[in-house]
């Protein structure tokens, strides 16, 4: 056992010399994270001009063709290739561009598995073959379209639109737009991060367990109206200091008797320990 | 601070007048502070009260402390409560809001909820003062609660303090009060959520509901008054009985003194610790700094209650994921554990057991609970008094019912967040509430049987310890081949903590002097045998002895 001691011990001055060189051991760290940085930030940039609003026209043969093809290939194993639905999915004749942009760009579609339902990922198609797709479909029967690009700008009454948010939102997606629980396993997202253009298109077509929201209902300057509070809200600073996840009185309870508490036991602990 | 014999001693002294002796005792004797002190002793003979109480000796464990913490956030409260006096109006006329948070500008709400938004954004430290009271009084009930656990755990509610029990357990109660008016007082959608909660329970009581529902609101809910009167509990009545009481609880500590765990030295009769003058108020006035620190730490970094997200309060929105602040989570809790459809219509009333019967249970554990102290002593017929503190484990089925009653009152307060539970943990609801109402039934009795066998093992662990000694890790290997691990003897102050405890044994029934066997002694030996009959005797002298010769 003496002797491997004995001969690191030897190496010593060899390692430091090698450490007073050229390059440091901490070189080749820095450079596989500025690798990594370099990537994910490219990686970033490059999946979010791809989630811009990609100017494509819903009704040019090219589209619909485009889509089709990517409809047949991926989709209609569950909706049939005529868009009527199987045992697997539902018919898609009359679900309209909006629809398809919503669930197919929040990555909802295609489903990842079985499960209550169908839950937000990252997207598998790029926005342009979103596109595609909704023209598609748009293209077999009519539907609600994608939202006009007016109404997603962020320049609503947020006092108003966070008063409608109240009234029709709040009791499923909670009033800061956290998310709730529904029955069976199912559940209502939290809001504080999709985009304008998908808020919009949840209320139009009402997907999953969502209820349509039609134009009647509430018009279109009502929903840019709700995008801008929920938007401003998102974006506002938080006054008064971390939210803990906006979830109310929960969460304040659960870090009131895990840190608050705790910190004041051990605080107590220390003040009547007594030296050794 | 401390009184000198020179200084009580000197009243008696002045009374043959010179006008040079003041000057005199000032430069020669204890200066300023001596002075000062003399000036206060002759006119008020405080000097008595400050030798009494700066001499009263208080026991050092860190789970003594837990109390003062209680106490500590109460003083926090009342600082920062009012400090928002001064610019709450607890008014619900309706007003357009017209403040700097611009996202709520030009929306009508009551004045209390104006008021409340102005303290958060137009008064200056508004509110940090606003997350300050509120996470001091989350503090407060938490802090209160871990308090009443130490007590029930150590026995430290047995004769003379089983009125402190009850004390303490109606400020608890009361403590919940202050925190449920103040919680509804801002008028956000929250607040009034909760509102909407009780009120509907007011109702679900039978007869009276409906009557002391527009009793309370002035009318129809939400009504006009609500906020006015909850206003008055919150910063008059409910404060008043809260300090009343906790002076009478702290007189009672003085009186009936502190307990202490046993120890080499500690008796019965004495109590062993620090004096309060000087140790121990520079410790307690410390740790009152600290307490405050942690508050304002918390109320600095982290949002309480973002009325100005939830907005006003509007009858028909309620948000999902709406709950009451911690402390009312157990009622909460009860309320959506109440299986589907108990309720039954007799004679054109409908009877909502959903309500009557969480109401009856809740009243019910809070009564025992109350009441164990009593029930205890009965039981146990002992009529000493006690100052030594019981090690839980040497009171296994106490133990274990305490353990039963956390885990009851556990497995409801998570139930007021089984949406929360079923969102974050990807479950569904309903499984989240069926397996909690398993849980709310199976759950103490599991808790009862694990604990009381912990404790057991513990005691047979400890007896062995003091008997034969701790393993020392030493093997050693006698001439025979056998090895052996050698124990050492732990010393007499450890033994002492080990050995020393009360041991009752199942009473026996005898007839009494009339030669008949009265029915509630029957139950009573019933009881006895269920709390006695596992039990580990405290190691006695003559087997210590015994043990230390082989």
């Amino acid at each position: 056992m003496l002797f491997p001691i004995r001969a690191r011990a030897d190496e010593r001055p060899a390692r430091s010399r090698r450490r007073s060189g050229r390059r440091s051991p901490l070189a080749t760290v820095a450079l596989v994270t500025i690798g990594l940085l370099l990537t994910g930030g490219a990686y970033t940039l490059f999946t979010a001009s791809s989630g811009a609003n990609a100017a494509i026209d819903l009704s040019s043969p090219q589209a619909i063709a485009q889509g089709k093809k990517l409809f047949q290939a991926n989709c209609a194993t569950c909706h049939g290739l005529a868009l009527q639905g199987t045992v697997a999915g539902p018919s898609l004749i009359g679900v309209g561009a909006a629809s398809v942009d919503f669930q197919v760009g929040t990555g909802r579609m295609p489903m990842a598995r079985d499960a209550p339902q169908a839950e937000a990922r990252q997207p598998v198609f790029t926005d342009t073959q979103t596109k595609q797709l909704a023209a598609y479909v748009a293209s077999v029967a009519a539907g609600p379209g994608l939202p006009p690009s007016k109404y997603l700008t962020l320049t609503g009454d947020a006092t108003r639109g966070a008063e409608l948010f109240r009234i029709n939102c709040a009791m499923c997606h909670n009033v800061a737009g956290a998310g709730g629980a529904l029955t069976e396993g199912k559940y209502a997202p939290n809001l504080q991060d999709t985009t304008p253009a998908h808020i919009y298109e949840a209320m139009l077509t009402g997907p999953q367990n969502m209820p349509v929201f039609n134009d009647d209902n509430i018009t279109p300057q009502d929903k840019q109206d709700i995008i801008t509070a929920l938007k401003t809200q998102a974006q506002n600073e938080d006054v008064g200091g971390f939210t803990l996840g906006d979830l109310g009185p929960v969460a304040e309870g659960l870090f009131l008797w895990i840190f608050g508490l705790g910190a004041i036991i051990a605080f107590t602990v220390w003040l009547t320990a007594r030296a050794n | 601070m401390t009184t000198t014999p020179e200084t009580t001693t000197a009243p008696a002294e002045a009374v043959s007048f010179d006008r040079t002796e003041a000057a005199d005792a000032r430069r020669s004797g204890a200066g300023v502070t001596g002075w000062a002190a003399n000036y206060l002793d002759e006119r008020t003979g405080i000097s008595y009260v400050v030798r009494e109480f700066g001499r009263k000796i208080f026991p050092d464990h860190w789970s003594f402390m837990l109390g003062e913490v209680s106490l500590y956030s109460f003083v926090i409260i009342l600082l920062s409560g009012s400090f928002l006096t001064f610019f709450f109006q607890a008014s619900m006329a309706e007003v357009v809001y017209n403040g700097s948070y611009v996202p709520l500008k030009g929306l009508q709400m009551s004045a209390a909820m104006q008021s409340a938004l102005d303290i958060s954004f137009d008064i200056r430290g508004g509110l940090l003062m606003r997350q300050i009271h509120h996470w001091a009084a989350l503090l407060f009930i938490a802090a209160t609660g871990v308090h009443m656990m130490r007590i029930f755990f150590t026995g430290a509610f047995r004769k003379p303090r089983e009125l402190n029990w009850v004390i303490g357990f109606t400020l608890f109660i009361l403590a919940m009060g202050e925190g449920f008016t103040g919680y509804s007082l801002p008028d956000d959608l929250l607040s009034g959520n909760g509102l909407r909660i009780i009120a509907g329970m007011v109702e679900g009581i039978p007869f009276i509901g409906s009557w002391i529902e527009w009793f309370l609101f002035g009318g129809q809910f939400p009504g006009t008054a609500i906020v006015g009167r909850l206003y008055t509990l919150h910063i008059l009545l409910l404060p008043a009985a809260v300090v009343a009481l906790i002076g009478l609880h702290l007189v009672f500590v003085v009186v009936q003194k502190h307990t202490q765990f046993a120890g080499p030295g500690r008796t019965n009769d004495n109590v062993i610790g620090y004096p309060i003058l000087p140790v121990y108020a520079a410790k307690a006035g410390g740790f009152f700094f600290i307490v405050f620190g942690v508050v304002v730490l918390i109320a600095t970094f982290f949002t309480i209650n973002p009325i100005w997200t939830y907005g006003p309060y509007d009858p028909s929105p309620v948000s999902a994921g709406t709950q009451p602040d911690w402390y009312i989570g157990f009622a909460d809790g009860a309320l959506r554990l109440v299986p589907h459809g108990w309720e039954f219509v007799l004679f054109n009333t409908t009877y909502s057991l959903n309500i009557i019967a969480p109401i009856a249970v809740l009243g019910l554990f809070i009564v025992t609970a109350m009441a164990y102290p009593f029930l205890e002593g009965w039981v146990t017929g002992d009529k000493r008094e006690h100052h030594i503190a019981d090690r839980p484990r040497n009171m296994p089925t106490r133990t274990a019912i305490g353990a039963a009653g956390v885990t009851f009152y556990a497995v409801l307060w998570a139930a007021a967040s089984s949406d929360l539970i079923a969102t974050h943990f990807r479950l569904s609801i309903e499984g989240v509430i069926v397996s909690m109402q398993f849980t709310l039934i199976i759950g103490p009795f599991i808790a009862y049987f694990v604990a009381k066998r912990i404790c057991l093992a513990l005691q047979k662990k400890d007896r062995e310890m003091a008997l034969h000694g701790y393993e020392s890790g030493r093997i050693v290997r006698l001439p025979g081949g056998e090895f052996i691990e050698v124990h050492e003897p732990v010393d007499e102050y450890e033994r002492w903590k080990l050995v020393s405890y009360n041991d009752y044994e199942p009473l026996m029934l005898r007839p009494n002097a009339n030669g008949k066997i009265p029915p509630q002694e029957r139950v009573r030996a019933v009881l006895s045998r269920w709390f006695f009959e596992d039990r580990i005797e405290p190691v006695s002298t003559t087997e210590v002895e015994l043990a230390s010769h082989h």
